[in-house]
Order: structure tokens, then sequence, then C-alpha cells
């Protein structure tokens, strides 16, 4: 009985003191494993603000949520392609960059981008490649073209990622396609493409494949270039390869949604993650390369690392753009291949 | 009078936490967003008639199927010997059966990852004793596996209950009347227990044909099920409409599959317990 009153107690204490709490509450919603550790319990104490922290897997998971809810975030996390979509669907709210005054520490090459013209909306984050990680010890030699992850020895040793407009992106582009491709014909072929590949898979992750490929599951694997930087710090067998044929650079920025509800919170967390110190932090902890030079200054070698900062000029890297009303065909597309795996 | 006041809450539950989202699924499946607001439309169905969506389901209900045949073979014996055993560890062992269940079931699926995969436990001691390593993760045996370890002790808690209530006295009689063991198993304690083993096939069955869990993780995606496809719908691409329409055709159809089952069950045992009425 007595351990029952003070259970009772307990819980009643943890109810009310969380209850008590009038702190101002921010709502974000990040990619998994994709801030330092940290992070926010600094912004928290430095602004007094509650942060509800939430992640999603892939653009479409957050796309969907965001869409089909009225539990409003107040900074989410959205790539390039995603941005546009929301922007085209009136889904995003415009900035006030008097309130975010450390924007002025993002590189302008990374600023008013196509997907945001004039970055009314977003703040980048972080950016990137796709390419190829790969364990120098299991493979023959390294891989220079996306059909490394058709090659037949490789069978069992693949793992693709899980994340539609990447998998079929880069077989458009292995086909010799761009990534935007929309004509049914070359849908058609990239589909059969993954399809074929199937047996050859040995599974379909997002997040996971850094664990896989730090153990050693996997020869070769579908990655951004950010977890590969990751993998390496692991796995001093691994090597990360963009493939000859092309590949995409995406840029994850912060945007606030429509239906936030607090705004303003919002600005100050994204203020927040633009300071050099804090940049540095993320973009040292999750690997992704940083659009901000003060930030890379602090990180040192880290902040020259070849794998997440390549010379772009020298690859045919392209961005993605949004589908628009062809998104529909891309979906069914999605579900007609993942439907088809292993039949 | 006083009876129904008490169903009320009853009634309340079913409408808001069952009816009501029924209803939304249906909703859903029977309509498409049209050029001015939603329409009726059968289109969800029309593209379901494609072989691939058919071939998955059949595939949803081949895994489901063996999942529960394995398990009513493991778990018979297990609830049998329990039900019969008069051990001081019998509570022991029971808790020992559902203590897997207190722990999260993502949690249980991902540790069979650290067993079964390549560099996983298993084959390390492959490895060690010298013998080749086997690839046991990413196919329909692994999702099998997984459906098997999860829902186990779903068929085996029904079985013994029921097993419990059997009066040994019946068994005493068959003896009696010159049925050696195995006839009088098949003839008084395996009708009896068939109650028990409805319930199970019910727990059992219904959770594995629409895992989405169990086939992505131990299936690598490359054993989708039905489970999986409306998962993707809801989650994905965001067709809210295709996912409730395939969601429609798997209830009916286990519903199908369940009233069959019981009506079986009422033929041959008509006082047991029932699942569906």
């Amino acid at each position: 009985m007595k351990k029952f009153v003070l259970f009772l107690a307990l819980t009643l204490a943890v109810l009310l003191s969380s209850c008590g709490d009038d702190r101002e509450v921010l709502k974000v919603y990040n990619w998994g494993d994709y801030i330092a550790p940290g992070v926010i319990d600094q912004f928290e104490e430095e602004n007094n603000i509650r942060v509800i922290y939430e992640m999603f897997e892939t653009n479409e998971d957050m796309y969907t949520k965001i869409k089909n809810s009225n539990n409003s975030y107040d900074v989410i996390f959205p790539s390039d392609y995603m941005i546009e979509r929301m922007i085209d669907e009136d889904m995003l709210c415009e900035l006030d960059m008097e309130a975010i005054t450390n924007y002025g520490n993002i590189d302008g090459e990374y600023k008013n981008l196509s997907f945001d013209p004039e970055n009314k909306y977003s703040v980048p984050y972080t950016w990137g490649t796709v390419g190829i990680l790969y364990n120098k010890t299991m493979i023959e030699e390294a891989p220079t073209s996306w059909g490394a992850l058709w090659d037949e020895r490789y069978k069992d040793n693949i793992i693709m990622m899980n994340s539609q407009r990447d998998a079929i992106g880069i077989t458009l582009k292995y086909l010799g396609y761009s990534l935007n491709e929309l004509s049914p014909d070359a849908l058609a072929q990239a589909k059969q493409k993954l399809i074929d590949q199937s047996p050859l898979v040995l599974t379909w992750v997002v997040d996971e494949v850094k664990d896989k490929m730090i153990g050693g599951e996997a020869a070769l694997a579908l990655v951004y270039a950010g977890d590969a930087v990751y993998c390496k710090g692991y796995n001093e067998d691994l090597e990360y390869a963009i493939p000859s044929e092309g590949s995409n650079i995406f840029f994850d920025s912060m945007c606030i949604p429509k239906n936030c509800g607090n705004k303003a919170a919002a600005e100050k967390f994204i203020n927040f993650m633009c300071r050099a110190d804090i940049a540095a932090a993320n973009a040292e902890y999750i690997g992704y390369s940083s659009p901000s030079s003060p930030a890379r200054d602090l990180m040192g070698e880290a902040g020259k690392d070849p794998t997440a900062y390549p010379d772009i000029t020298k690859y045919d890297l392209e961005i993605f753009s949004s589908l628009g009303d062809k998104t529909k065909i891309y979906d069914e597309l999605w579900t007609e291949i993942k439907t088809s795996m292993g039949m | 009078m006083k009876k129904t006041a008490f169903l009320i809450p009853l009634y309340v539950w079913t409408a808001v936490f069952v009816l009501f989202p029924l209803a939304i699924v249906v909703y859903y499946a029977f309509t498409r967003p049209g050029a001015d607001g939603v329409v009726l439309s059968f289109e969800s169905f029309a593209r379901l008639s494609d072989p691939m969506y058919l071939g998955v389901l059949l595939k949803s209900f081949k895994v489901a199927i063996i999942a529960t045949l394995i398990c009513i073979l493991c778990g018979y014996p297990v609830a049998y010997t329990l039900a019969r055993s008069r051990s001081k560890y019998k509570l022991i062992i029971i808790i020992l059966i559902l203590l897997p269940m207190w722990m999260n079931f993502l949690l249980r699926t991902y540790s069979w990852l650290s067993i079964l995969e390549n560099t996983g436990l298993l084959n390390t001691i492959l490895v060690k004793m010298g013998l080749p390593k086997v690839r046991f993760l990413y196919n329909e045996g692994a999702v099998i596996l997984g459906t098997v370890y999860n829902y186990l002790p779903f068929m085996i808690m029904p079985i013994y209950l029921t097993l419990l209530k059997l009066d040994e006295s019946l068994l005493e009689a068959a003896a009696d009347l010159g049925a050696n063991p195995v006839r009088a198993f098949l003839r008084v304690t395996l009708p009896f227990s068939i109650p028990g083993i409805l319930s199970g096939v019910a727990m059992v069955f219904v959770p594995s044909v629409t895992t989405f869990v169990i086939s992505q993780l131990m299936g690598g995606g490359k054993v989708p099920l039905i489970g999986d496809v409306i998962e993707q719908q809801f989650r994905v691409v965001n067709d809210w409409h295709f996912g409730s329409a395939i969601s429609v055709i798997v209830m009916v159809i286990v519903l199908v599959f369940m009233y069959f089952i019981n009506r079986g069950d009422v033929e041959n045992n008509g006082n047991g317990g029932r699942i569906l009425r």
C-alpha cells in the first residue's frame, strides 16, 4: 500500500509538473538523426522555450503528415523539390528575415536556388550529394557507375534507399535520363530496371543503412553523402563515390508551415540553427555538408572532407524539381515497384 | 431496462472507436477527389484488379496461413503440457511465455535482426565453427519466423485456458472404455480444445495477414505483403482512397474466412466459445 501511495504521488507530481511548465512551446519536425545532441537543450535554455521534437524518414512521410493533420509543426526540414511543392500548394509561411539575423552566415551559392528563388520560404540547413557507399574489402573495384548496384557479383550485398525520388532518380540517371524525367517511356524503363534489380538487393532501408554499412552487412549502398561521412567515421573500410553518370545534389532547408502555432519561436529557432557554433556542431555530428562558411571554419578538417565537400563542378549534379501534377504518376509507379518486389 | 443502461458504454465505445472509423474507411474507399470536391468512384477498386495486387494478397494469406499453422503446431504441445502439468514452476513458465510481450513489439523484432543478420550472432557462431554463413534474413521464411515469434503466445494462451477446463475424468472414462491415449486425445482432448484453437487462430491469423512492420524489417522490403501496400498508401504516397479500398477488400476476405472457420466450430462443438456469431 505504501508503495502504491508513493507511486501515485510520483505520478501526480510528474503530471502536475508538466502542467506547471508555462514556457512557450515550439514543435520541430526534422529528419531522423539530423541534429547534434544537446542542441535542443541549449536552445531551450537560452530562449526559455520548450521544444517538442519529432522525426520523419522521408520527405513524403513529412508531407503526408503536414497535409493531413492540423497538429501543426512550427519548423520543418523539407528538401528542395518538396519545398517547391509545398510553396506551390501554399503550405509554407514567408519568413521574416529581420528575425533571422544569422542568415548572413549562409554562403551566397546556397541562396536563391531554383526551388525558392528569393529565399522567401526557406533557410538552407544542409546540402549533399547522393552516391554509393562501398566497403573496400568486399568488392573488386571501386564503383564508377550506378551499374555497380545492378552487378550480379554483388547479389545480396546491395542496400537500396527506401525513398521514391532517390531510388527512381538514380535509376533514371543510370539509364541516361534526367533525374526529373517525366516521359512515360523513361519511367516505365526505370520501373522495370528497379524490379529487375530486386533479386540482387539485400534490403530496402533509409536510416538503418548506417548501422548496416558500419557493421559490414553489405558491400554497396545507395546513400546520402552525409551518411557516408558518418559511416566512414566508424569503419575505415568504407569509401564514397559519386558515379560518372551524375547524381542528385540536394538541399535540406528549414521552413515554417502555414498551420504553425508559434511563428516567432520558429524564427528564433531557425536563427539559432544558423549560428556558426550551432551549425558547426550539427554538421560535424550528422556529417551532412554545411552551407555556412563561418561554421565550416570552426570545424577544422571536417569542414574540408572531400566526401561532404566534393568539387561539385566535376560531376553532373541535378537538383530535384517538384513533380507538380505529375506527382501521382510517381506515386503509382513507386507503389507498383514496391509491390512487384520478389514476385 | 437496467441491463440496457449497463450496455451504454459498450455502444458508445463501439460507435466511436469501431463504427465511425470504419465508416471513414468505407467513405474513402468509394470516393475519389474530383474536379470540384470528392465524388463517388470505384476507381480504387478497378485499380486493385491488377494481378500484381492479387499476387500480393495471395502471398499475404499464404504467409499468414503458414504462420498460423506453425503457431498451432508449436503452441498446442506447449499449452497441453502446461495445462496437464502440476509442476511448481508452471507459473514461472507461463510468465516466461508472456514476458516478451511486455517488451515493445518493434524492439522484439529488431532483436531478431541482430541475431540473424549476416554479421549477426548466429552467423558469427557458424563461422566460429568453421561453417559457411547463411542468409537468414530478408526472405519469406524470415517474415514467417517473425510472425510466428510475435504471435505465438496468442496461440498458446487460449488453448491453455481451454484445456485447463478439461475434466480428467473424461479421459479416465475414455481409457476405461478401451481408448488408448492417442485415441483419447483425438476423440476427447482435441475436440474439446477446438474453441481455444479457433480463438488462437483469430488472434494470430488476422494480425499476420495485415502486418507491415514484420515484413518490412524481416523481409527488407523484398517480401511486400498487403499491409505494406496499405501502409505505403497512407504514409508515403498519400492516396488514402486507394489505401482504404485495399483495406475494405482485406476486411471482407478476412470476415468471410473467419465466418467459415467458426461455422465449422458451431457444427463440431455447439457449446464451445465462438469468435463470431
